[in-house]
């Protein structure tokens, strides 16, 4: 059992209630969270459909986090290589450039008619430090899987 | 306190330079010493790193903190997702000796240390707190007459545990920041919901994100706002972009979005331009019209005067 704390959850479905993508999508968090307990849901395509906007756990009765149980479950799928293609793909330009979203030439030309910095050294050091450090959490590794 | 080291995040950069541009010529204008935190990389985004593993994401982050700690600066974020991720982790590594210990030994290889020293800001708690709305109001040139649906987004507030900035459910200290700059906060249902794009869900469901994105839109409309003002570059790109979706799918919103910095930088006198209003996918010409208007106006009365706060701002919240 990992999370005991999930057991002291009465089923009030609260969270399922203020949940904003519950609305639109089949992610029930009640459900998902109380399936945790007993079973694995690492293919459960649901656990991805969580914008983690906190809701759930600010309102639930029993104080259960529950936002922060989904980050646990997800880190788990991602371990048994259960990676969204777009996921791995934002992972791959952490890898390439040391951001999550790239500078694109649109983008430079833009900066350079604001007036802002283009600090290319600067930016390779960075990219040259990441690299060194998801090497040595072997996060690089991971992303494979 | 210390000094600030800006800490610009991947978007607004690579995306809405705008804002960047902004935060810039206000902090300057209203006094705040600040510098670039250079050598920054990736917070890292917390939707995406820290559900896949929390070591790394904990590692990428110290990182951060560790460059702001070498400048003895605490870092400002304009950015939801890089307080969260760098809030967060802060407080984490501060508190819990052994993943401080695990995380240095990966820092140590790029010859860095985390301490421990420093704090993590976000602008609109950092304008709230330590320049007051006071301050703020009297510094505002142009008071800008105009109706904004305010979107706090999540990760400013919560988990309120960690971030101890009040009521999740009514929140009041942005409604105050924007009104000190004359506009009004304009109440709406499901003002505290979330835009759709948090958690990796824009990144891989783009069209299930858009749905919560219409439903925020729609209220916003009902309740006739002129503008969006939000305080996080993913919401903001969620609103702007995702309006540029929904106009395809015969949704024609035109409500201008606009990062603080950008609403507060129009009330010191700064132009939709330089505030780079025009870099959004939506621009709407007949709200930068009534901005030049408002302007003009000010400047043909000679405005001497102060912005009156109200005694009590409206938390704006309608049950969702």
């Amino acid at each position: 059992m990992k999370n005991p704390e999930i057991l002291t959850c009465f089923q009030c479905g609260t969270c399922h209630a203020s949940c904003p993508s519950g609305k639109y999508t089949s992610l029930n968090i009640r459900k998902i969270v109380r399936d945790s307990a007993t079973k694995d849901v690492s293919d459960q395509p649901e656990l991805w459909m969580c914008t983690t906007c906190y809701n759930c756990q600010e309102r639930c009765p029993r104080g259960i986090k529950i936002t922060d149980a989904v980050l646990t479950l997800r880190s788990e799928a991602v371990k048994k290589g259960k990676i969204l293609p777009a996921h791995r793909k934002v992972c791959n330009f952490l890898i390439k450039t040391g951001q999550s979203i790239p500078l694109d030439d649109k983008h430079l030309e833009i900066r350079k008619t604001l007036g802002l910095r283009t600090d290319k050294a600067a930016w390779k050091k960075a990219l040259k430090d990441v690299n060194v450090l998801l090497r040595s959490t072997g996060f690089g590794e991971l992303i494979k899987r | 306190m210390k000094e600030l080291s800006l800490f610009t995040g991947c978007l607004i950069p690579n995306r809405y330079p705008g804002i960047e541009k902004a935060t810039g010529l206000v902090l300057d204008r209203l006094g705040v010493k600040w510098s670039y935190l250079k050598e920054a990389a990736c917070c890292p985004a917390p939707g995406i790193y820290r559900s896949f593993d929390k070591i790394t994401w904990l590692t990428l982050a110290s990182r951060n903190l560790a460059l702001a700690e070498e400048k003895d600066t605490d870092i400002l974020t304009i950015c939801n997702g890089c307080f969260s991720s760098l809030m967060d982790s802060n407080n984490i590594l501060k508190n819990d000796e052994g993943l401080r210990s695990e995380v240095n030994t990966h820092l140590q290889k790029i010859g860095k240390e985390y301490n421990g020293t420093i704090e993590v800001r976000h602008i609109i708690e950092f304008l709230h707190t330590d320049i007051g709305v006071q301050k703020l109001g009297d510094a505002v040139e142009k008071p800008l007459d105009i109706r904004a649906a305010v979107h706090y987004g999540c990760h400013l507030l919560k988990p309120t545990r960690e971030r101890k900035l009040g009521s999740a459910e009514c929140p009041v200290f942005f409604d105050e920041l924007v009104e000190a700059t004359g506009a009004t906060s304009v109440p709406y249902e499901g003002k505290t919901s979330c835009c759709g794009a948090g958690g990796g869900v824009r990144s891989a469901m783009l069209e299930t994100s858009f749905k919560m994105t219409e439903y925020k839109l729609d209220r916003m409309i009902k309740a006739g706002v002129d503008c969006i003002v939000d305080a996080c570059p993913f919401c903001h790109l969620q609103y702007d972009a995702g309006q540029m979706k929904l106009k395809r799918n015969g949704k024609n919103y035109e409500i201008p979005v606009l990062h603080f910095s950008q609403l507060l930088g129009l009330a010191l006198g700064f132009t939709t331009e330089e505030m780079g209003l025009h870099l959004n996918e939506i621009v709407n010409l007949k709200f930068e019209e009534k901005i030049a208007q408002i302007q003009k106006r000010l400047l043909l009365n000679n405005f001497q005067g102060k912005i009156v706060l109200k005694n009590k701002p409206r938390s704006g919240v309608e049950p969702d």
